[in-house]
C-alpha cells in the first residue's frame, strides 16, 4: 500500500502559458418563501383577497399602508385598522426600462411610492403608465386588481392612472396564499428563482477537467504537503493555494460510513445502500461516495475499495463518472493508519 | 477598556467581473498575505476573525464558511460572521478587543456581484410579505428616492453629476478603483437616464471584490505601525424598513449615529454612498462642511463591492491616519436599501 501511495504522488508541471479559464455554469436557484402572515399582516391579506385595503393606525395618529406590526416610533404592536381607499396619488417615482424577472410588469413602467386617500404613509408598488412622459408626481393613480386575488400583495397587479382604462396584465407569477376553505390566510408563499453563473476555483477546474479523462487528480498544499481532492482554493491549515499536482489511483479505503435505510424524494438507488468516505491511497482527505457491490451489513471502516467507471462515453466533467466503490477483497487497512483523517 | 487601532488594510482590485468562485478565496489570499507582510503580524498572532458577506450574493447556503479556508482556519480559529457589509463585522471585533478577550482581530468582507443580477438579488432584502415579492430593483429605489430630493429641490441634476465628476477624478489615484477619470459634467447631465431620473453616472458600478482589515488594541498597535489610526468613536443606528414611512430625503439613523460622536476636526470623511443622491444626504446627516475632503478614494461610485465596500471606506479613512496624511478621519457604512442602516466611526492619530 506504501508502494502504491509512492508511485501515485507523480507531479506534473501545469502549462503555465496557456492558462484555462476555471469551469462555470449556470446555477439556478429556486423555493418557495412560506411565511406566516399573524394578526396584522393577515388582516392586510384577507382584504386584498376582498379588493379592499386596510391601513393601520399608527401611536401618533397616522395611517400607515401597508400596515405595520409595530408604531415606527414608540415600537408598541398597533392594532387599530382603519379601511382606505384603492385610489391615491403618486408620492415619488422612478422609471424601468427594462424590467427583470419577477415583478409586476413585463412592459416598461413605473416603481412608485403610492399614498392611497386615507392613508398617511406611501407603498411601493408598479404603475403601468407606457411612458415616463405619462407620469408625475401628485398623479393620480388606482389599484388593477388581478384577475383572480388569493390573500397576497400580488394580488395588486399594479396600479393605472385614475382616469386611465384597465389594461391588460402581463403575466405575474403565480402569487400563492395558504388558507383553509372560508378561513383567513394563515400563510403567503412567494416564489424565489435566482440565477446565477457559478464557477469552480481554477484548482477545481483542474480536478474536474481531469475527470472528464478518467483522471483523479489531487493536488499538494506546497506547505504541510497534504494531498487534497478534490484540491481546494486554499490549505485550511495554511491558508495557500494548493498548486503541485497529483494524480490518484482510483483506490482507496472506507473510512466511515452510513448506511441509509430511509427513502427520500430524488433518491436514486433503493436503500439500504451505504454512503461512505472514501479516502483515495495517497489523498489526505476523504470525500463521500456510495460503496455497492456487497451486503451493506458487510461494510467496516479500513475496508479496500475501487472505483467503479462507467461507461467511457457517459464520463464529463464530473465524479459521477465514478457510479460507485465496490470491495477489492484485499485485507483492510489497520485502523492507526487512517485514525487521523477521520 | 482598550482603545482599537486600524493597523492594516488592504483590498483586492475593484473589476467588473472576476473568473473566481463566489467564496473569494482568490481575492482573499494574496490580500491576506499584504496585510500580514505590512503588520508583521502572522495567522497564528490573529485572536479574532469576522466576515461580512451574503449567501443570496454567492447563490448558495453558507457561502461564508467556504471562505475560510483562506484564512487557515486549522486549527480551530475563533471566528465569527456577519450577513451585512463587513463594517458590522468590524464592529464585532472592535467589541472583542474593547472587551479585552484578544488584542487583534482580522476583519474581512467579499463579494461577487457579478455572479447573478445585482439589482434583482437585492430586492430580498426588503419586507418579505409586501414589498420582496414585487421584486423592486435597488436602482430603481434609489430613483424614487433621487426624484423626492431633486423635485423639493434639495439637489439638482448638475449636483449629482458633480459628485460623479468629483469622485472619477479622485479615483485616478486609487489603483484599486474600478472607474476613474476626467469627466465633464454637461458630458455626463448629456447621457440618457438608466431609471429616469437616475443615469448611470448616478450608480455606483456593479464590481466583484474583497476587502481586509486588521485591528489591535491601542497598546498593541504601537508596536506594529509608526502611526496606528485609532477607532475613537463608533456607533450605528437603523432607520425603519417600511420605505413609505421614512423621509428619503434625510438619513435620520447616520444624523444620530453622528451625534452620538465628536466630528470637530474631521479633516477627510469617507461615505458609503451608492448613488450619487445619497453622498448629498449623508454629508447633511452629518454636517461635513466644504473643509471636510470627501471621499478621496473615489468612493463607491468607482468601485462598489457589495459587503466589503462598508469596510473598505474605514479601511481607506484609517489609510490617511496610517500614512501621515491626516489627524482625524471619519468613516461611514450602510447596508440594507436606500441607507437603512448606517454606521459611522472616527478615527485620530495615537496620542
Ligand atoms: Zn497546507
Amino acid at each position: 500500500m506504501a508502494d502504491l501511495a509512492e508511485k501515485s504522488r507523480t507531479c506534473f508541471t501545469q502549462d503555465v502559458s496557456a492558462p484555462e479559464l476555471p469551469l462555470s455554469a449556470p446555477l439556478n436557484v429556486g423555493f418557495d418563501y412560506t411565511r406566516s402572515v399573524g394578526p396584522v399582516l393577515g388582516r392586510f391579506v384577507d382584504a386584498l383577497r376582498e379588493r379592499r385595503v386596510e391601513g393601520v393606525r399608527g401611536s401618533d395618529g397616522r395611517v400607515h399602508v401597508p400596515p405595520l406590526e409595530y408604531d415606527p416610533v414608540t415600537a408598541e404592536a398597533l392594532s387599530e385598522f382603519v379601511p382606505v381607499a384603492s385610489e391615491g396619488e403618486i408620492v415619488s417615482w422612478s422609471w424601468i426600462a427594462e424590467p427583470v424577472d419577477g415583478q409586476p410588469l413585463s412592459r416598461p413602467f413605473a416603481w412608485a411610492l403610492i399614498r392611497l386617500d386615507g392613508a398617511d404613509t406611501s407603498m411601493l408598488h408598479a404603475v403601468d403608465a407606457g411612458s415616463p412622459s405619462n407620469v408625475h408626481t401628485g398623479q393620480r393613480v388606482r389599484i388593477r386588481w388581478a384577475d383572480e386575488t388569493v390573500g397576497h400583495i400580488r394580488d395588486i397587479a399594479y396600479f393605472v392612472p385614475a382616469d386611465g382604462p384597465d389594461t391588460e396584465t402581463t403575466e405575474p407569477p403565480p402569487p400563492v396564499a395558504k388558507r383553509e376553505d372560508g378561513a383567513p390566510v394563515s400563510v403567503v408563499i412567494t416564489p424565489i428563482h435566482l440565477r446565477y453563473e457559478h464557477s469552480a476555483s481554477p484548482e477545481e477546474s483542474r480536478y474536474l477537467r481531469g475527470l472528464a479523462e478518467g483522471k483523479l487528480i489531487g493536488q499538494r498544499c506546497p506547505s504541510c504537503e497534504k494531498v487534497y481532492i478534490p484540491p481546494r482554493g486554499a490549505c485550511p491549515t495554511d491558508g495557500v493555494p494548493t498548486t503541485d499536482e497529483v494524480e490518484l489511483p482510483d483506490t482507496g479505503i472506507v473510512t466511515t460510513f452510513c448506511i441509509v435505510n430511509v427513502p427520500f424524494l430524488g433518491q436514486k438507488i433503493k436503500p439500504p445502500y451505504v454512503a461512505a468516505y472514501i479516502l483515495l491511497d495517497g489523498a489526505d482527505i476523504a470525500f463521500l461516495h456510495l460503496v455497492l457491490g456487497c451486503d451493506a451489513a458487510d461494510v467496516r471502516m479500513g475496508m479496500r475499495v475501487r472505483a467503479v467507471w462507467k461507461p467511457r462515453d457517459e464520463w464529463w466533467t464530473s465524479l459521477e463518472n465514478i457510479g460507485h466503490f465496490e470491495p477489492t477483497g484485499e485485507p483492510d487497512a489497520p485502523y492507526e493508519s487512517f485514525a487521523h483523517h477521520l | 477598556m482598550p482603545d482599537v487601532a486600524v493597523v492594516g488594510f488592504a483590498q483586492a482590485p475593484n473589476v467588473r467581473s472576476t473568473p473566481g468562485t463566489t467564496n473569494g478565496v482568490e481575492m482573499l489570499v494574496p490580500i491576506f498575505a499584504e496585510v500580514f507582510e505590512r503588520t508583521g503580524l502572522s495567522k497564528e498572532d490573529i485572536g479574532f476573525w469576522c466576515s461580512g458577506s451574503s449567501d443570496y450574493l454567492a447563490g448558495r447556503a453558507f457561502s461564508f464558511i467556504a471562505a475560510v479556508d483562506a484564512i487557515g482556519a486549522f486549527p480551530p480559529i475563533h471566528e465569527s460572521h456577519v450577513e451585512m457589509d463587513a463594517a458590522w463585522a468590524l464592529y464585532e471585533a472592535w467589541l472583542k478587543i474593547r472587551m479585552g478577550e484578544v488584542e487583534t482581530a482580522l476583519v474581512y468582507g467579499f463579494g461577487k456581484s457579478s455572479a447573478g443580477q445585482l439589482r434583482r438579488v437585492l430586492a430580498l432584502q426588503m419586507d418579505p410579505y409586501v414589498v420582496a415579492p414585487l421584486w423592486p430593483d435597488s436602482v430603481s429605489v434609489a430613483g424614487i428616492q433621487a426624484r423626492l430630493g431633486l423635485e423639493s429641490g434639495l439637489w439638482s441634476e448638475k449636483d449629482l453629476a458633480e459628485v460623479a465628476a468629483r469622485s472619477r477624478a479622485d479615483a485616478a489615484g486609487n489603483p484599486a478603483a474600478q472607474l476613474s477619470g476626467t469627466v465633464e459634467v454637461a458630458e455626463l447631465l448629456d447621457a440618457p437616464y438608466f431609471a429616469d431620473p437616475l443615469r448611470a453616472h448616478d450608480i455606483a458600478p456593479i464590481t466583484d471584490g474583497a476587502a481586509v482589515l486588521v485591528l489591535a488594541s491601542a497598546e498593541r498597535a504601537a508596536d506594529l505601525v509608526d502611526s496606528p489610526a485609532v477607532i475613537t468613536g463608533i456607533e450605528h443606528r437603523v432607520d425603519s424598513p417600511a420605505l413609505g414611512v421614512r423621509d428619503l430625503t434625510k438619513s435620520p439613523s447616520t444624523a444620530a449615529a453622528g451625534r452620538a460622536l465628536d466630528l470637530d476636526g474631521v479633516e477627510v470623511a469617507e461615505l458609503h454612498a451608492p448613488f450619487t443622491h445619497q453622498e448629498l444626504i449623508l454629508r447633511d446627516a452629518l454636517g461635513l462642511g466644504d473643509q471636510v475632503r470627501i471621499n478621496p478614494s473615489g468612493g463607491v461610485l468607482t468601485g462598489n463591492p457589495m459587503f466589503s465596500a462598508g469596510l473598505a471606506r474605514i479601511g481607506e479613512a484609517a489609510n490617511r491616519i496610517l500614512d501621515g496624511s491626516a489627524r482625524k478621519t471619519l468613516a461611514h457604512a450602510t447596508s440594507g436599501p436606500v441607507l437603512q442602516q448606517n454606521l459611522v466611526a472616527t478615527l485620530e492619530v495615537l496620542s
